[in-house]
């Protein structure tokens, strides 16, 4: 009986070693076998497809990231937190983000005339750039061209179709066009072909504005004729592939063309004396009717100034970061802020704990907050100021000087609140540009009471003291 | 001495042929598990488990790649005997790890194994660091890899 038992135990104990040594030859089988296939060769795709699924399916892990741009969430300042939304006739979305100018009424003062002040919501995930363009509130206050698309849509396919294999005829073509005509000849949002040769999933640039404005900056750093699809590096083009969007932007002409307007050099203020150059405006302040100007995500112009700009990060360093899925090693495509991947975005680097990268981050978002408040509260104060100006009867002559310092103050402070980083990027040129803009805004006031026909509004005499 | 196969019992032949499987499947885990490389000084072996693949893309491309190996710095050179406990020690904690699939990304020295770095390069860098120690280090507060954590990789 005891001989029976001891067997017994013997058998049960071999089995389960016999199992544990299965499951561990299978598993370095696994991992033996992803770090051969890097990819599966499953479909062919070619210069014509669009569907980011059917490349999915050569690229599962890549793939998986991509969708996962669906994923709501918020961080500190940036970041999208769900809405639930009532469906309308005009904008059948059951979830938005949240809205920037119910946040802070200053914006909305600030945006007054504009379609902005009628919708500006957080930005969410690449996912929903073309169903959130499709259905905000801004369709229905002006009339959009076809050239938003650039940024909001997969447009590869539609350039190369509609220009006859010329994405810059393409671009040209569709610019011209309405929203609505234009929106026809797309289907995804930003796609593996916008950014990927299909046959070698090397990166390269298919937005004409980028390719011309990119050739603008290099001029200005003595480089002719750069054809950034064949001159630029690997690491460039790692950020480069995200320019072509993250910028600021304005529409040229009757043909509506989009440009990059960085022939002075990608400095906030060195785009608006461009700007006052060529006299644009975006609109006419409905309280105020000075000519201004929206700024818009400039990123990539931010991201120019700072550290780790100088040091050689790219844009996909941090917001794409290497990440380990088995044996295999990809870059995350679940595009997003580093502040929700801390420790492959900058302990790679930065040899810290996630606690100290973390209020590092926070100490500089916090500040460039504090100091952006101030700069929208002397905006305010001046465009009262100018609003009261022109009820008290002051003449248009006296009151240019101030709308144009309302003007370069606006762009300057929206120049920083547009930016996605809240001073991230490069926080000394966002303390610089803020402080900027306050000084315009506060001159703006001064103009006006050089005058001296009222008691302004906002003259507190008791900081006098 | 012959011993007849009809005098051994079942059990011991049923054992026996249970314990001879284990042991071959053990031996092919073994050996498919390329675990006579770790017994070696070779660096590349700490690519095996893929983890280390970009440490050691950068210690290809550090200064240190044609003096000193993976071992030279993260096993200690005392003995021969501690050299193995630690190999044996690391070894375990990696595959474990690397089979659960549950660690920390990126991955990160503990405070043991840096120990262990730090007496590698006063092993090697030993004439050069008297030098400074004698000034510098009276508490041995003074850390080589603090400042230099990028030599290696």
């Amino acid at each position: 009986m005891k001989k029976k038992f001891i067997c017994g135990g013997i058998i049960a104990a071999s089995s389960l070693i016999t199992i544990g040594l299965t499951a561990l030859i299978m598993n370095i089988f696994e991992r033996k076998q992803e770090a051969k296939n890097p990819f599966y060769s499953i479909v062919e795709v070619t210069d014509k497809t669009e569907d980011p699924s059917i490349w999915g399916r050569n690229f599962p892990l890549q793939y998986e990231g991509y969708l996962q741009t669906k994923d709501m969430e918020g961080t500190y300042y940036g970041g999208s937190k769900p809405i639930l939304h009532t469906p309308t006739d005009n904008d059948p979305r059951l979830i938005v983000s949240q809205s920037k100018i119910e946040k802070d009424s200053r914006l909305k003062k600030m945006l007054a005339g504009y379609s902005f002040s009628r919708d500006f919501r957080e930005e969410r995930g690449h996912a929903f750039m073309l169903e959130d363009q499709i259905f905000t509130e801004r369709q229905l206050a002006t009339n959009q061209p076809g050239t938003c698309l650039n940024c909001h849509a997969s447009t590869y396919k539609a350039y190369k179709e509609l220009g006859n294999g010329d994405i810059t005829r393409g671009f040209e073509k569709i610019n011209t066009l309405s929203y609505d005509k234009a929106k026809k000849l797309v289907k995804h949002p930003i796609s593996c072909i916008d950014c990927h040769e299909p046959e070698s999933m090397q990166l390269r640039i298919t937005r004409p504005s980028f390719i011309e404005g990119i050739r603008a900056v290099k001029v200005s750093k003595g480089i002719e004729n750069f054809d950034v699809n064949k001159d630029a590096t690997h690491q460039e083009m790692r950020t480069y592939v995200c320019a072509q969007c993250h910028v600021e932007y304005y529409f040229k002409g009757e043909e509506n063309r989009l440009i990059y307007p960085w022939i002075n050099g990608l400095k906030a203020d060195e785009i608006l004396a461009y700007y006052n150059e060529i006299n644009f405006k975006d609109w006419t302040h409905s309280e105020t009717e000075a000519s201004v100007l929206k700024a818009q995500h400039p990123e990539f112009e931010m991201w120019s100034q700072g550290i780790h700009a100088k040091s050689g990060v790219s844009c996909a360093d941090c917001h794409m970061p290497y990440k380990r899925v088995g044996a295999l090693k990809i870059s995350d495509h679940h595009v997003r802020s580093p502040i929700l991947t801390i420790n492959n975005s900058c302990q790679v680097c930065h040899r810290k704990p996630e606690s100290d990268l973390l209020s590092c981050i926070k100490d500089i978002q916090d500040k460039t907050s504090q100091m952006h408040s101030l700069a929208l509260d002397a905006v305010v104060d001046l465009i009262d100021d100018i609003k009261l100006a022109i009820k008290k009867g002051f003449l248009n002559e006296q009151l240019t000087e101030a709308r144009n310092y309302q003007r370069n103050a606006q762009f300057l402070v929206d120049f920083i609140g547009a930016e996605n980083s809240t001073g991230f990027h490069a926080p000394q040129e966002s303390a610089r540009i803020l402080l900027q803009s306050i000084d315009y805004a506060r001159r703006g006031q001064l103009s006006i009471y050089k005058n001296l026909l009222f008691i302004p509004k906002n003259h507190k005499p008791e900081l006098l003291k | 001495m012959e011993i007849k196969l009809q005098k051994i019992s079942v059990t011991s032949k049923v054992l026996s042929v249970l314990g001879g499987i284990l042991f071959g499947l053990g031996i092919y885990t073994f050996n498919y598990a390329q675990g006579i490389s770790y017994l070696t000084n070779n660096s590349n072996v700490c690519t095996n488990c893929h983890v280390m693949q970009n440490n050691y893309n950068a210690w290809i491309k550090s200064s240190h790649h044609s003096v000193a190996t993976c071992d030279d710095c993260h096993i200690p050179q005392d003995s021969i005997l501690e050299k193995l406990l630690v190999k044996s020690r690391n070894g375990f904690n990696h595959s474990l790890a690397f089979t659960q699939q549950n660690f920390y990304e990126p991955i990160q020295i503990t405070p043991r194994n840096q120990m262990i770095t730090e007496k590698a390069c006063r092993y090697c860098h030993m004439n050069f660091i008297k030098a400074i120690d004698t000034f510098h280090n009276k508490e041995n507060s003074l850390s080589c890899i603090r400042c230099h954590s990028e030599v290696g990789h």
